[in-house]
């Protein structure tokens, strides 16, 4: 189990995904390609379940059905974001016009 | 969480593609991440505690900014305008410092770039200060405003998407490098994985230049710079602008006229109004370019006004209008406009402005109207109260400047025996054209009552503006109190 907090970093332990906690607390089942994330400083293992392999996409924000946790996606791997077994979905962006 | 992350996103997707431009020479993202990473290291065996910049827009700008986060180290840059003294007494408050200034910005820079070593991995708490900006003292001694990690985060992922800009995109920056406007402009164009244009002192011809020449896309610009790319377009027949697509205004009050006349004279340019603190991360209201398209056209008074208001919140904040007792006002009452938000900091070095509960007086006056707008009338230190009677000074300046012969004015309350404060106004008169004071006092009689008469107008060749184009009404005041 991953202890969440904004502003933390965390990593895939089976494919190149990385991930910045935008919002989101507490202790989470928090998972990449399948397998659970772990800190960003830390060595992870195991291998690419084949059900979560459609990917991350790096600058994509992703989140929890409840909007509960927010992740951006700062590396792109193989594996596909979850919330235990449950996919997390793209927060879709908001197009603002260019202030700066 | 580092405001570094942006950089390094944008280098790993496209290490190849040009960040910067400016002068002859073009900076990729992988090499701007180099040269962050250098500088980051010369930071830290510096032993500064502070990174400043203490001069023009260049390339070391960018590299000291997300060098400096790099090595978990504050970045502080100072206007370079300011006398040798002002400039001192900052430096003072940041020691020990690296500083970057014209002498050595081209070593600093040439060295950063050619750093081939293992880069550190930055440190990554989200409430270190990341930016930490002298607030521009148009009154009193500069309060030290902190934007931590987690409030320019939070205004990059609320307002841009990442890598939204194509290849070919341009934004032209020519606001100063120690503006928060500046600061919001090399982040945006970062994380959008556009190419900053950078142009170190605004001349409007310069500036028509580099669009045209470096096929500029975007740009912001402060009102006084609008009026003045307008002047110089319509006096040069040859001046064109095919590439630009849009432009932004913010940091004052853009007069009506103006925006009229940009909006008549580019009609493809899409026009986009931000309003914004140093102590909010820059913008917090926008009036987008349909908002201004439907105003320019429109009959019905309540839209057309829109070209004067700032705009709607950003989905990510929330403002409020409230009164002297903090009593939360509906629409279309004036008070103070209250922020709320993930990248309002409201807090100073000196002392923290922003509430408990996340809602920060931001000093200015204004309304929402029925329909959300926000319209912003002066700050509430500039508020005039005569005899117990608050007066806005804006509504005055507006009558006054609504003479033909009227070019500008500014209002303001000086001591009176009688009243406490009385109104009085410094007005520049157009070129070759005279008006009495009674003339001028016998419209405001007219249009408004009797006591926002100014007791006092003097003429003057020119009124005082900072270099964002803000009104030093301090000083103004000081030189009608005489």
């Amino acid at each position: 189990m991953l202890v969440l907090k904004p502003g933390a970093r965390l990593k895939s332990a089976v494919c190149d995904t990385e991930v910045m906690v935008v919002k989101g607390s507490g202790e989470v089942d928090l998972r990449c390609g399948g397998a659970s994330m772990v800190n960003a400083t830390e060595q992870g293992e195991g291998q690419l379940n084949a059900d979560f392999s459609a990917g991350s996409l790096v600058g994509k924000r992703y989140t929890t059905e409840d909007a509960a946790i927010e992740l951006l996606c700062t590396k792109a791997g193989e594996g596909s974001l979850s919330l235990g077994e449950a996919p997390l979905g793209i927060k879709q962006a908001q197009t603002l016009p260019s202030s700066d | 969480m580092n405001i570094f992350t942006l950089l390094k996103m944008s280098a790993e997707c496209f290490p190849d593609r040009i960040a910067l431009t400016s002068g002859d020479a073009h900076i990729s993202y992988g090499e701007l991440l180099q040269a962050a990473e250098g500088a980051a290291e010369r930071f830290r065996n510096s032993g500064c505690k502070y990174v400043s910049v203490i001069d023009v827009s260049s390339p070391a700008v960018p590299i000291a900014l997300f060098g400096a986060a790099a090595a978990g180290l504050p970045y502080v840059p100072i206007n370079y305008r300011l006398t040798v003294d002002e400039i001192q007494a900052l430096k003072e408050r940041i020691e020990p410092a690296y500083i970057v200034t014209e002498d050595n910005r081209d070593n600093f820079i040439e060295e950063s770039l050619a750093f081939d070593g293992q880069a550190q991995e930055p440190p990554e708490d989200p409430q270190a200060i990341a930016v930490q900006l002298f607030t521009s003292g148009t009154t009193g001694k500069p309060k030290a405003a902190v934007l931590r990690h987690e409030n320019l985060m939070s205004y990059i992922l609320g307002s841009v998407e990442f890598a939204s800009a194509d290849e070919a995109d341009a934004s032209l920056v020519s606001v100063p490098p120690y503006h928060i406007a500046g600061i919001s402009a090399v982040m945006s164009s970062i994380y959008t994985c556009r190419r900053l244009v950078q142009l170190p002192n605004f001349d409007p011809v310069e500036w028509l230049r580099l669009v045209s020449e470096e096929r500029v896309t975007t740009a912001f610009v402060v009102p006084t710079m609008l009026s003045r790319i307008i002047e110089t377009m319509e006096s040069q027949s040859t001046a064109r602008m095919p590439s630009l697509r849009a432009v932004a205004y913010g940091g004052g009050k853009m007069p009506v006229a103006v925006i009229r006349r940009a909006l008549e004279l580019f009609p493809e340019v899409a026009f986009t109004n931000a309003y914004g603190l140093t102590e909010t991360s820059s913008t917090i209201t926008l009036l987008g370019p349909d908002d201004h398209k439907l105003a320019l056209a429109s009959t019905d008074p309540l839209i057309r006004k829109r070209l004067g208001s700032v705009g709607k919140p950003l989905p990510t904040i929330e403002v409020q209008i409230r009164d002297d007792d903090g009593t939360v006002l509906g629409s279309n009452l004036a008070g103070e406009v209250y922020v709320r938000g993930g990248q309002v900091s409201g807090e100073y070095l000196e002392r923290k402005a922003v509430q408990d509960d996340g809602w920060f007086p931001t000093r200015d006056k204004g309304y929402l109207d029925e329909f959300g707008y926000l319209y912003l009338d002066g700050r509430a230190d500039d508020v005039i109260v005569r005899g117990g009677e608050n007066i806005s000074p804006g509504e005055i300046e507006d009558v006054l400047l609504a003479h033909d012969s009227v070019a500008d004015a500014c209002v303001v309350g000086i001591p009176d025996q009688d009243w406490g404060e009385a109104v009085a106004a410094a007005v520049v008169l157009k070129q070759g054209v005279q008006v009495n004071v009674d003339e001028l006092q016998t419209l405001v009689r007219e249009q408004m009552r009797s006591s926002r008469v100014p007791g006092q107008i003097r003429f003057m060749q020119e009124l005082p503006y900072n270099d964002m184009g803000k009104l030093l009404r301090r000083v103004v005041k000081e030189q009608l109190s005489q």
